[in-house]
């Protein structure tokens, strides 16, 4: 089984009829995602996808015509913040969003705004979900995870795909992979997820990737340490990484000599948590 | 993306706080003409991306414009912190009373941006934050809301600054939450905000940093990006679309993806080697970004060898497999390239890559224990 995405999923693509949200589209399609609907402002009315899904103008008109329950956003920049309004005001339950470099006042609004509703964002800047043999929002290639009892929850993205690939190497499956993105301020954190994890009952234990900056990894101790009976595994990277610098990630900064990969290694060994010095070292540390 | 103080300080102006009559100069001549019009006592002030400028003498006092003009000249010849001083502001010297700190930064943990004062102004607020943290009163602020009146009372309250002062003060925290607001900045700092001595409050020093993800709504700010405060290679890098830093060691790495970039140059280190850099070739692969990739790596002369770690997902193998050809043909590197390709359409990468004589890896341990063998001058 899986959290947040399942066979019942019906998930709609913002920004359906860009490069990205089309290549992806099929993808997902290909997997065995139920995609219900595309919206782009001004070409709603036309069918993509060898004429299998609807394209609208707005996601009130999309959700009111499909009954969409998730959404996941493929716009650039600086339309997605809008996008997730959209979504959210729509009544979308969960929205992913894949889109890189929103400016973080933008997101700090979103989050802010969200909060009051009943409505969950995972991203932005994220690599999306996969449930193995169920369903894929997102954009983790669907053949380097195999189904089974693992939680995996990631900051990254292509590092999180090591890690699916070193689990299937190993014939270890995965319940679902949420990657909640890499920017400072995201929809959804490790806590979220862990809580999910540890509430669901096919999930048996968590691999847990975090890099540097900020201290979500260190809040997330805390919470496996009190309130998480599920084992979890750990890789932090960045820890050769200098201070002051950007490392690709917004969020991926050691500032003021916080958010060092040290620093989260050691809270989250304290909180009894494995951690592995590589990626291809966490099949074997369950 | 930092920008000087004299910038931040014109843009806090504009947003009606009070800062310093004073210009910009780029020689000791224009300093002295300025000294000359602004009269009395000046402080000429390195125009530099680094803390710690007075106490390098970066920030000197002069009592008359041929003062001004020597020492103008003297900090204008200098380095500091191995950035060259290419402009000073020439400000009208304060007689400081008291010296205060007011900032906004965002709270990463919080979600929102905060205000925070302190009554210890002038000296670094990370500084006062490990020896006195309880002297610093911090206000969240929603980021749907804005800074409410109550909110600057509140830290003018907690800073315990004379009543006589609040309505001018609450009027500079909201001209400071103006200023982050509409430039999209993630940290703007008023330290130090002076009492001067016929009671006023001014902005002495400013610092602003901007989002480099909303540099798309701010052409002004791409015009003041400082080159001299990026290494050479790290500029070039980011023409291309590339995330490029610098480090001491002697193995490039090109990978996709900046968390696996990261993995990449700890697993060097790992296994014994030192990575030269971090490179985020990003999504996708065309032949000009590996190619412009592989020649930024090969540009730092401390570089023995290469590690090319792709993990094809949506970036596809093969078409990373010809810009590699691509960019080898152009380059025609002289060192040990180590490659390894995994993922989405990697057998076919590899058989491409099957005659450029490139020392091949399976697993990401292979792969770095290979380039730090070939590193040091050894096998694979």
């Amino acid at each position: 089984m899986s959290i947040l995405i399942n066979r019942d999923t019906r998930l709609v693509v913002q920004g359906i009829t860009g490069n990205e949200g089309m290549f992806h589209t099929r993808q997902m399609v290909n997997y065995g995602t139920n995609v219900v609907a595309g919206v782009t402002p001004g070409k709603g009315g036309e069918w993509v996808l060898d004429g299998k899904i609807p394209v609208f103008d707005s996601m009130k008109i999309a959700v009111e015509a499909t009954g969409a329950n998730t959404s996941i956003i493929f716009v650039p920049a600086r339309f997605a913040s809008d996008a997730i309004y959209e979504a959210a005001d729509a009544g979308i339950s969960l929205i992913v969003c894949i889109t890189e470099g929103i400016p973080v006042q933008d997101m700090m609004r979103v989050r802010s705004y969200l909060d009051q509703k009943q409505c969950r964002l995972v991203g932005p800047n994220c690599p999306g979900l996969l449930s193995p043999g169920q369903s894929k929002v997102g954009i983790i290639p669907g053949d380097i995870a195999i189904a089974g009892n693992i939680g995996v929850v990631s900051r990254s993205g292509t590092l999180t795909y090591e890690v699916l690939y070193a689990l299937k190497l190993n014939h270890l499956g995965v319940s679902t992979c949420v990657g909640i993105g890499g920017d400072p301020i995201n929809g959804t954190d490790f806590i979220d997820v862990l809580s999910m994890f540890e509430g669901d009952p096919h999930t048996e234990k968590v691999v847990m990737i975090g890099e540097i900056g900020g201290n979500d990894e260190e809040r997330a101790a805390e919470y496996i340490s009190s309130k998480m009976t599920k084992p979890v595994v750990s890789f932090i990277a960045g820890q050769t990484a200098p201070p002051g610098k950007r490392m690709g990630h917004a969020g991926a900064i050691i500032e003021g000599g916080s958010g060092t990969a040290k620093d989260k290694i050691r809270a989250l060994q304290q909180a009894g948590v494995k951690v592995a010095r590589h990626p291809e070292e966490i099949p074997h540390l369950f | 993306m930092k920008i000087h103080e004299y910038q931040a300080k014109q843009i806090f102006s504009r947003y009606g706080i009070p800062i310093p009559r004073g210009r910009v100069a780029s020689s000791a001549d224009e300093a002295k003409q300025i000294a000359e019009e602004l009269g009395g006592k000046v402080v000429i002030k390195s125009q530099v991306l680094v803390g710690g400028r007075g106490k390098a003498g970066g920030i000197r006092l002069a009592k008359n414009p041929s003062e001004a003009e020597e020492l103008a000249a003297q900090i204008l010849s200098m380095e500091i912190k191995g950035l060259p001083v290419r402009k000073v502001l020439v400000d009208e010297a304060a007689n400081i009373e008291t010296e205060i700190y007011l900032g906004i930064t965002n709270d990463r943990a919080a979600r929102r941006p905060v205000m925070m004062a302190s009554a210890a102004g002038g000296v670094e607020i990370e500084e006062v934050a490990r020896v006195a943290p309880e002297k610093i009163i911090k206000v969240h602020i929603d980021p749907l809301l804005g800074l409410r009146d109550y909110q600057a009372r509140d830290i003018a309250a907690g800073i315990d600054l004379p009543r006589d002062y609040w309505k001018s003060f609450i009027a500079i925290a909201h001209g400071l939450w103006k200023t982050y607001l509409d430039s999209d900045a993630t940290l703007a700092e008023i330290n130090p905000l002076v009492i001067t001595s016929d009671m006023k409050l001014i902005a002495l020093d400013g610092k602003m940093v901007i989002d480099d993800n909303a540099l798309f709504r701010h052409p002004e700010f791409a015009e003041m990006r400082d080159l001299d405060a990026e290494a050479p290679l790290e500029t070039e890098a980011r023409k291309y679309g590339l995330s490029y830093i610098k480090l001491e060691g002697d193995i490039g790495c090109l990978v996709n993806g900046a968390g696996l970039a990261m993995t990449t140059m700890d697993i060097i280190k790992l296994y014994g080697g030192e990575p030269a850099n971090f490179l985020d070739i990003g999504g996708g692969a065309s032949a000009e970004k590996v190619t412009a990739a592989l020649r930024i790596i090969l540009s730092d002369n401390n570089v023995k060898a290469v590690l090319l770690n792709v993990f094809g997902g949506i970036t596809r193998c093969d078409e990373v497999a010809h810009g590699i050809i691509s960019a080898l043909n152009e380059i025609q590197p002289k060192i040990p390239m180590v490659i390894r390709l995994v993922g989405t359409n990697a057998e076919e990468g590899q058989a491409i890559l099957a005659n450029a004589k490139m020392i091949t890896a399976q697993t990401l341990v292979e792969a770095a224990q290979k380039a730090v063998a070939v590193s040091k001058g050894g096998v694979a």
